[in-house]
């Protein structure tokens, strides 16, 4: 019973915070792509790149105080690393609270444009999607304040 | 009327045309002088009997050209002889990008034992005229006397991570299609990489 509710507990917890799921670029897309109500802010990172970590506050603070915006956090670690351990940590350390996930796929000569044609595959780089008009923005920069504000009026 | 509709299709074509940042496949590159780690200066002019050029922007930093440096400096051993020498140079800015100063590149260099030359861009200028969006990225150029042709631009192969499981090397079936007096087949590829630290103009 104990390690029933230990279990629970554990699973509540990862899917609270610190987790990271690991998905295929469909899933992906599923998500950029499906109808809704809400803004959807996908930032392409890795746990490597410097811009990457330095912006990511301005993704939490705006998954935190926008209830309208769903922030996905999508981590372009296995590139480089197969093992998703430095993710997971990482995630769990900066007590992330954003939707993360790990995209594993190979072949990014193919993957990159299907993700968007105006990728060059450099990162940090930011996708804002509005899923009910299926209009999008695209930003290869590092984020500044505000500027995530200006990519969401640019959809609505 | 008619000088209406072509100023708005011109406005339009503004529009939908991307911006145009860098060169494409097939333009002419125009040569450099840039300082080397050596403190020499460096133009492509100056190799009289090369048929083409790897160009390799990558810097000191950047995990993915770490990950891909042994692969760079195999380039240059297998096609400098041929007359397709590597020649390395550094896009970021060393105000934006601590760690890719001018002597940090002549530590890396010396370090890595490069035998091709990596040069410093101080004022950019050779990195706006070329685009490259992230490290490493590759251009391949041929040359016809002083004229310099883009025959390919992007990823080094298609797996950044382990050398062992590439399937497809761009650049070098790139080059061995020129070396054969063929088309490049797959002329512009992606990669993921770190993004390049350009000043703002």
């Amino acid at each position: 019973m104990k390690t029933l509710v230990a279990a629970v507990l554990l699973l509540m917890a990862g899917t609270a915070a610190g987790q990271a799921k690991i998905v295929k670029l469909q899933e992906l897309k599923k998500l950029m792509e499906s109808r809704g109500e809400n803004i959807r802010v996908v930032n392409f990172w890795a746990t490597w790149c410097g811009p990457c970590v330095k912006e990511l506050p301005l993704f939490e603070k705006l998954n935190a105080e926008r209830k309208d915006v769903a922030v996905t956090l999508v981590s372009m670690d296995l590139d480089l690393d197969p093992n998703p351990a430095k993710v997971h940590k990482f995630v769990a350390k900066k007590k992330i609270a954003s939707n993360v996930l790990i995209l594993d796929e190979n072949d990014p000569n193919v993957y990159i444009d299907q993700i968007d044609k105006q990728w060059s595959g450099a990162l940090p780089a930011t996708i804002v999607i509005n899923s009910k008009t299926g209009k999008r923005v695209f930003a290869e920069k590092e984020m500044h304040e505000g500027d995530l504000e200006k990519l969401i009026d640019q959809v609505q | 009327m008619k000088s209406t509709v072509l100023f708005l299709v011109c406005v339009a074509l503004l529009a939908f045309s991307p911006a145009k940042n860098g060169y494409e496949v097939g333009d002419t590159a125009a040569d450099f002088k840039l300082k080397n780690v050596d403190g020499k200066m460096v133009s492509l002019s100056d190799f009289s009997s090369a048929k083409g050029f790897i160009i390799a922007f990558d810097c000191n930093t950047c995990p993915v050209s770490k990950a891909y440096n042994e692969r760079i400096q195999a380039l240059n051993e297998k096609y400098a002889s041929k007359g397709f020498p590597v020649i390395a140079i550094n896009p970021n800015s060393p105000e934006l990008s601590s760690g890719e100063s001018f002597d940090a590149m002549v530590k890396y260099a010396k370090k890595k034992g490069y035998k091709f030359p990596y040069l410093y861009d101080e004022s950019q200028a050779t990195v706006r005229a070329f685009g490259p969006t992230n490290t490493p990225h590759m251009f391949v150029l041929t040359k016809n006397g002083s004229d310099l042709k883009v025959a390919y631009i992007g990823a080094i192969d298609d797996n950044s991570r382990d050398a062992d499981e590439v399937r497809t090397k761009y650049v070098e079936d790139a080059v061995d299609a020129l070396l054969a007096g063929k088309a490049v087949a797959t002329p512009k590829t992606k990669a993921v990489g770190c993004g390049v630290k350009l000043k703002s103009a």
